[in-house]
């Protein structure tokens, strides 16, 4: 019996103290990859990094402003292209949807998700690339839009199931019609939530770059509009780390310390804005 | 208005004095308004199914105006969903079936507009079920949706005072409905209701989540609210059907057994079933 104790107890200790260093393992990972940036990165950061272009080939210094505008504008096109999909066709399935029509379209939402994004690269390529003969914001605005829809659709149709259903009969009681239901008292009481999905979809393919590669290129100077090859943080990483410079070597690590606060920033922002807690009452 | 009200088809006699015994057969094909006020809708011989079941028998019932009617019986025993089939609010299941006819003001339901019938038919729901807005927004919302011409805030403001709650809440119109107790939401969705000025209200239980103090409270309310439009409650409590109501209907298994003026069914009820209900041998 006592053997038996002794048994268990360790097995206890051991079991824990295995989760335990996984737990911790998983937490330090993040860790040293912020602690690296910060050390190799932190040091090449100043304002000129954040208002000047990058410099000429060759000599040391200068900036990344246009990768950082260029991803902004990436990052606009791309909600504006794909938060609207996947928000109303989050609706439908939340709130119109039969049986067949939802699943097929959840399941191939689940598909996209899971489609590498150098494929839909090679879409965007296809489709907006090819017949306008050059490589443009629109172009990567567009790809990283596609993979935006199926985790902002997903998203907001949890959202909207858990408002309760009380809410939505008190609002037919009243005479609302469907839609009317949905827009005035189901999206502003999941509001937050979807706002949250949306964000954190945006934070995700912020760090995209094989999509943006044949897509939005490149461009060492300003892309003026939206139908000229431009910048981007993911892709300038890619080509700087590679590069056969030492200076260049130094500003990709700059360069991802500053896409990894951006994406930390948006993280650290929406959970904090999630902890008020729910705009509706749980029963 | 009067031609419409049903006469006790060969029994003429109990037509002619009010306090005469209201007769009701089992198959509700002959069911008199047990006392005098003009009939606001009156169902007539209706079946419903959700799906393969058959959830109400034939029932017939007369709702009058100004008259609080109560719908009493065991779990299960249709009280709910004959409510539901005043307002139409069953068509937000699926796969519901009503047969028969319910007529509001001598016009079929069913040829109504959905939205308008809602309007005319207000409801209270059992757990209460405020809107994640405003005290006010949640007033105002049946208001806004209808397209309510002239100022919002005396509507609101008139709304919450018939419903009682107007002197709780004048100076916090614009904080959550949440931070309002269960009694204080009950009454807030009752201004909601009747802020669209309903013929008829629909109450489902309205008290059975709230304590005895505010559970008199709506008591006394559902009297202030007689001479402005017809009431119908369904309750679980016996008391308070004896208490608030005008005439009960006894309901058991989908048939409606007994409708009487409520002083003749709790002291002389005509069917065995209704007595041994009241007396608690089930139920």
């Amino acid at each position: 019996m006592n053997a038996r104790l002794i048994w268990r107890k360790s097995l206890n200790v051991t079991m824990l103290s295995l989760t335990g260093l996984c737990a911790l393992l998983t937490v330090s990972v993040l860790f040293f990859i912020l602690g690296y940036l910060m050390w190799n990165g932190g040091k090449d950061l100043s304002w000129n990094f954040f208002t000047r272009l990058p410099a000429p080939v060759g000599e040391v210094g200068g900036g990344m402003a246009n990768a950082i505008l260029g991803s902004l504008k990436l990052l606009l096109l791309a909600a504006l292209f794909g938060v609207p999909i996947g928000l109303l066709g989050g609706v439908y399935l939340a709130e119109f949807g039969g049986r067949t029509v939802p699943f097929l379209v959840r399941y191939t939402a689940d598909l996209l998700n899971g489609v590498p994004s150098i494929v839909i690269g090679i879409f965007a390529y296809a489709l907006v690339v090819m017949p306008m003969h050059r490589f443009s914001t629109l172009a990567g605005g567009f790809a990283l839009g596609i993979m935006v829809i199926p985790t902002v659709l997903r998203n907001t149709e949890s959202f909207l199931r858990d408002v309760p259903s009380a809410l939505r009969e008190g609002s037919f009681a009243l005479g609302a019609n469907k839609w009317r239901m949905v827009a005035t008292v189901v999206l502003p009481a999941a509001s937050r939530g979807i706002l949250t999905g949306v964000l954190l979809a945006l934070a995700r393919v912020a760090g995209e770059t094989a999509p943006l590669l044949f897509t939005a290129f490149g461009n060492r100077y300003w892309s003026p509009g939206w139908m000229q090859p431009t910048s981007s943080l993911p892709v300038i990483i890619y080509t700087y780390a590679t590069g056969p410079y030492e200076d260049w070597h130094r500003q990709a690590w700059a360069a991802g310390l500053v896409l990894l606060g951006l994406v930390l920033v948006t993280n650290i922002l929406v959970r904090t804005f999630l902890s008020r807690g729910t705009s509706f009452e749980r029963s | 208005m009067n031609a419409a009200f049903p006469l006790m088809g060969n029994s003429g006699a109990a037509a002619s004095a009010p306090s005469s015994k209201a007769r009701v057969t089992a198959d509700g094909s002959t069911t008199s308004a047990p006392d005098a006020g003009t009939l606001r809708m009156k169902i007539t011989r209706i079946n419903f199914y959700y799906g393969k079941n058959h959830a109400l028998h034939n029932v017939s019932l007369d709702v009058a105006t100004n008259r609080v009617t109560a719908l009493i019986g065991p779990s299960g025993c249709g009280k709910s969903t004959l409510l539901r089939t005043l307002n139409r609010m069953y068509e937000t299941l699926r796969h519901t079936r009503l047969e028969g006819e319910i007529s509001l003001d001598g016009v079929n339901t069913l040829t109504l507009d959905v939205t308008k019938l809602r309007r005319l038919v207000g409801m209270v729901f059992q757990k209460p079920n405020p809107f994640p807005k405003s005290i006010y927004e949640n007033v105002a919302y049946g208001l806004r949706i209808n397209g309510h011409k002239g100022r919002l805030d005396d509507a609101v403001e008139k709304s919450l005072r018939r419903a009682a709650l107007w002197d709780e809440v004048k100076d916090k119109l614009q904080k959550s409905a949440y931070a309002l107790s269960g009694g204080q939401q009950q009454r807030l969705c009752i201004a909601r209701a009747l802020a669209v000025d309903p013929e008829v209200l629909l109450l489902d239980e309205p008290c059975s989540a709230l304590d005895p103090v505010n559970t008199a409270k709506i008591e006394e309310l559902l009297f202030e609210l007689k001479p402005s439009c017809a009431l119908v409650i369904v309750t679980h409590n016996m008391q308070q059907a004896a208490r608030v109501s005008d005439s009960t209907a006894f309901m058991l298994n989908g048939d409606l057994i007994e409708f009487s003026p409520t002083g003749h069914m709790f002291t002389t009820p005509s069917d065995p079933r209704t007595e041994a209900y009241i007396t608690g041998r089930f139920g």
